[in-house]
């Protein structure tokens, strides 16, 4: 059986940019993969050559096992595409835009229905289904979204940074959401600029920078490939922050990292350091009070930091 | 807020359902813009009264000040009002054609296995027909307020016909402008292209009563040649008197600027289309 996308040394470049810079990328069957990037980093304009909307200067890539450039219309029927916008007719209901992407995927009216009917029991929108998408929340809006990509029962999903904009309590439901179908055996491919997104959905994360793979792996190895840990202070006060980080810079100079709105400060140890013990007694000498003390495995913005030298959720 | 059920109701696979041919998909993408239009007041009041607001400015406030030699001014103007019409409505093609572009909805239809002039011919049906109606609007209004037909009604009809067709071919050009445009803001500074086109023409004033460099241009854009067209069929059998050609001679030379203007916008539109 092909693999559901099969991306070898992909190009293409936009005036004197490149988006895509030589990307490599293979998602087997049954995987929910996650491009993690900054922006600007090609994300978007990987998942639109998927979705066969770009021309490709160099480099071939397949999807599910046909050539996007040769045979587009094969391509298009095994995809479902959601972009970075929620795009619904405001004016329709949910019901009626669903209908109308059956429909344009080739379903009769009455199949086109029942298609309809079952994507929105499944989005948890069957209430709100003869509503008007304009008064839709944000998160129904996306739901409905995530609804249009699916209801041609594609193969693979393209998810382009499926929660970006959404209050935390909509994007768990987006989560979910995404979680039954992967449950159901609907291949993914998804964008985010979040890790803990990438953590929490993804089987195996590709990360993209500068139009390029990176790195790529299942999160518990990429964690593992920078290795050692991490010693995190949580400080009640935003005034020890400084006194804190340098207290943590005699660990390892210049690594510190503040988070000034959390109030945290972190930095990176050998696996076989010291511990915790010295931190504690050190920050007990220099009164600093905290709320919390931890020995941590790096998370993924930390491993993005090592592996790219730049913050993950950094606007570009 | 209802919790996301993961209930296992198979979805009808695509590949059994076949494919939507062009007349299919044109339908249905054309319906959407048309729900939106008839589900959003703004824009069917807007389309509805904008144009037939505009046209009594002209009637009731330049009308008294213009004079044609021959005719009422009504009859002048109407057929020249409601032609330049599908330049102004054409703004609001390209500005809705770069929004469905910013928002991600052409690319939505762009990844569906749908012939790809299809989304473009909704498009520009749809657009068409909701001129129509504001065409149709205003020329009831202009009946009310004094507009009279000299010839006979079917003339009356092919007028109006001919400027639904003017409104298609024009529709392609204002698509091939909102798909260059790529936001709907630019679109819109784009559309400002229309004026000259509208008014430097035989729409509002003869041509006769401009300056010879504007009169060059006017005599030569095809604005005239569409106007002219539309007004020798209302004039009947003055028409060759008034305007110092048989009305048939309008008639071809707009029905081929059309042909033009179709045979250049669709390619280029399409072409544009699948750029991406």
């Amino acid at each position: 059986m092909a693999a559901t996308i099969e991306a070898r040394g992909v190009r293409k470049r936009y005036g004197g940019t490149a988006a895509l810079d030589g990307l490599d990328l293979v998602a087997e069957r049954g995987q929910v993969v996650a491009v993690l990037g900054p922006n600007g980093a090609g994300k978007t304009t990987f998942v639109r050559a998927v979705a066969t909307l770009v021309r490709l200067d160099a480099g071939t890539l397949r999807v599910a096992g046909h050539d996007v450039a040769k045979e587009p219309d094969a391509v298009r029927r095994s995809i479902g595409l959601a972009g970075q916008f929620a795009a619904v007719e405001p004016a329709m209901t949910g019901r009626e835009n669903l209908e109308m992407v059956a429909t344009l995927f080739g379903h009769d009216r009455r199949a086109a229905k029942r298609a309809a009917a079952a994507v929105l029991d499944r989005l948890g929108l069957a209430d709100a289904g003869d509503r008007l998408a304009r008064t839709y929340s944000g998160g129904m809006r996306r739901r409905l979204d995530l609804g249009a990509s699916l209801v041609g029962a594609p193969r693979l999903l393209l998810l382009d940074e499926p929660t970006a904009g959404l209050d935390p309590r909509s994007r768990i439901e987006l989560w979910d959401a995404i979680r039954a179908l992967v449950a159901q055996g609907t291949d993914v491919l998804l964008t985010t600029q979040y890790l803990d997104e990438a953590d929490h959905l993804a089987g195996r994360i590709v990360i993209v920078d500068h139009g390029r793979a990176v790195a790529a792996g299942t999160p518990d190895e990429l964690k593992r490939r920078i290795g050692g840990n991490v010693v995190e202070l949580h400080v009640r006060e935003a005034r020890d922050l400084p006194p804190a980080a340098e207290l943590l810079d005699r660990l390892r100079p210049g690594a510190v990292q503040i988070d000034a709105p959390t109030r945290r400060v972190s930095v990176r140890v050998d696996a076989d350091g010291d511990g915790l013990l010295p931190v504690v007694r050190a920050v007990q000498e220099a009164r600093i009070e905290i709320d919390d003390i931890a020995l941590r495995r790096p998370d993924l913005d930390e491993v993005f930091l090592a592996l790219t030298g730049q913050p993950a959720a950094q606007a570009a | 807020m209802s919790s996301v059920a993961t209930g296992s109701a198979a979805l009808p696979a695509a590949s059994a359902g076949g494919r939507a041919g062009l007349a299919k998909s044109t339908v249905t993408v054309a319906r959407r813009v048309l729900l939106r239009y008839r589900r959003t007041p703004q824009l069917i009041v807007l389309a509805t009264v904008q144009m037939s607001l505009f046209f009594l400015i002209y009637r009731y406030m330049f009308g008294g000040a213009i004079q044609v030699a021959g005719m009422r001014y009504v009859d002048f103007l109407v057929p020249g009002f409601i032609a330049t019409g599908v330049l102004f409505s054409g703004i609001g093609t390209a500005t809705a054609m770069a929004e469905d572009l910013e928002q991600g909805f052409v690319d939505r239809l762009r990844s569906l296995p749908i012939p790809r002039s299809a989304v473009l011919a909704a498009r520009a049906l749809a657009d068409t027909a909701i001129f129509t109606w504001s065409a149709a609007f205003t020329t009831a209004i202009a009946f009310a307020v004094g507009f009279r037909l000299h010839g006979t009604a079917a003339e009356g009809l092919a007028a109006f016909g001919l400027v639904v067709a003017f409104g298609f071919a024009f529709a392609w050009v204002f698509i091939t402008l909102g798909l260059v445009a790529g936001t709907a803001q630019a679109a819109q500074g784009l559309g400002m292209i229309v004026f000259p086109f509208a008014f430097i023409s035989s729409a509002y004033v003869p041509v006769e009563s401009m300056p010879g460099w504007l009169q060059a241009f006017a005599e030569h854009q095809p604005l005239t040649a569409m106007v002219d067209a539309v007004r020798a069929l209302t004039l009947g059998p003055d028409a060759e008197t008034l305007l110092g050609h048989p009305t048939s001679y309008f008639v071809v030379r707009a029905l081929a600027w059309t042909a033009a203007i179709l045979a250049v916008a669709f390619p280029l539109a399409v072409a544009r289309y699948r750029r991406g």
